[in-house]
């Protein structure tokens, strides 16, 4: 069954996000959010990874033996986490030492994995690679709505740039760990009780296929 | 090569289990921490396996990092290298357990392929080499990073057990509470800091 490129777009950015409804690759997610600029870079980073990851297992997908398929998808992963790394290292230095080690764990991020295994397997190599852009972006939104909310709180500033026109005092609790966690359960909170309430009512329009959620869990962990 | 930092390995072991542990304060390992806690035994399983695992390729990929990687000045490959490692060890970890210790196979045995890509083995390799431990260091800061894990998945999954049967309100359910949890538990954790730092 092929899906539109509409439908790839709306359940990546937002039917089936991968960090909010999915609860993928939460690790990076939470901890480079306490910086804006740290977000983006990241975001941007496992968008490029994973939407050339896609592209390149969808067009091997019938090359690759079923039994090494796992240590294939890694390695295809971990040449282009060496490409954004070095490019981070050689463009932004100070966010690269910012981000540590987080660069390089977006080898085992499970956004990467999952689409690997759920879509690109079975799908054209074009779908793919739009699936895994999309998947990215939406994974970078939610990067930028929790580090929005946590640099402005936290630090007072925006994109570095301060904002603190009150001079209101500053919430430490925000760029520490506990906020983190505190943050994204409200926000799988508030869209998985409105997308309940929507699916609820009879005369909405049906949920678009979501193919993906029971076969993400080769991904999960 | 830098010199190590001039820390106790005890007082990173330590360390590595209150201050600065690996899911609550850096949040690495999530995925498997929220899926496979909502039973006290499985948590707890996979909790020892992630601390055999993480022990044995914090020593290999130091050992790999100071005698190949250094002298041939493969650094770019590095994070591939570490990779490899991992899989490997993962994999002949579960045939040495299946031909030697079969009880505990079958206890732990269905974990480890699931422990290949958590971010927590790859994460404690990639902080040794960013903090530039020296051996001992490494060994034992595998081996409480891993020690905190089991804590703080056994402790989540407890909680989670107990609130199995609780009403909550639409949309809480599921993982939603389970950061409430977790927030909670890092909540308290943040009680342990300052006694040690190592970072």
């Amino acid at each position: 069954m092929k899906e539109s490129v509409r439908a790839v777009i709306r359940r990546n950015l937002w039917t089936d996000n991968q960090v909010v409804r999915q609860v993928l690759g939460i690790c990076s997610s939470l901890a480079v959010t306490n910086v804006m600029a740290n977000s983006l870079v990241m975001g941007v980073g496992l968008t490029f990874t994973t939407a050339l990851s896609s592209l390149t297992l969808s067009a091997l997908r019938n090359y690759i033996p079923r039994r090494i398929r796992m240590i294939v998808q890694t390695l295809v992963i971990a040449v282009y986490v060496i490409l954004v790394d070095i490019a981070i290292k050689a463009y932004a230095p100070d966010i690269s030492k910012a981000l540590g080690p987080y660069v390089g764990l977006i080898i085992t991020n499970c956004i990467i994995m999952g689409r690997a295994e759920a879509y690109a397997q079975k799908n054209p190599p074009f779908l793919s690679m739009l699936d895994g852009l999309f998947a990215g972006l939406g994974y970078t939104a939610v990067l930028m709505i929790l580090s929005t909310i946590r640099e402005v709180m936290g630090f007072g500033t925006f994109f570095g740039l301060d904002v603190n026109v009150l001079n209101a005092p500053t919430w430490t609790i925000m760029v520490m760990p506990p906020a983190a966690f505190f943050l994204i359960a409200v926000m799988i909170w508030i869209l998985s009780a409105h997308l309940q309430k929507k699916s609820a009512k009879p005369a909405a329009p049906p949920p678009a296929p979501a193919p993906a959620a029971p076969a993400a869990a080769g991904g999960k962990a | 090569m830098n010199a190590a930092p001039a820390i106790s390995p005890f007082v990173i072991f330590l360390a590595s289990i209150f201050t600065s542990n690996m899911i609550l304060s850096n949040f690495l390992g999530t995925c498997s921490f929220i899926a496979v806690s909502s039973e006290f035994k499985t948590a707890s399983g996979l909790g020892k396996s992630v601390t055999m695992i993480m022990v044995l390729t914090n020593m290999i990929n130091w050992l790999v990092y100071k005698f190949l990687i250094l002298p041939l000045h493969l650094e770019n490959l590095a994070l591939i290298i570490f990779i490899i490692v991992i899989a490997a060890l993962v994999q002949i970890v579960e045939m040495a357990m299946d031909r030697f210790l079969p009880d505990l196979y079958i206890k732990l045995g269905i974990f480890l392929p699931l422990i290949t890509v958590n971010c927590a083995i790859l994460g404690a390799t990639l902080f040794m080499v960013i903090r530039n431990y020296d051996f001992w260091q490494s060994t034992l800061f595998g081996l409480g990073s891993g020690l905190g894990w089991w804590l703080a998945i056994s402790a989540l999954a407890a909680i989670r057990e107990k609130m199995a049967r609780t009403k909550l309100p639409k949309g809480l359910e599921g993982p939603a509470i389970t950061f409430v949890i977790t927030g909670l538990m890092a909540l308290a954790f943040i009680g342990f800091s300052g006694i040690f730092t190592i970072q």
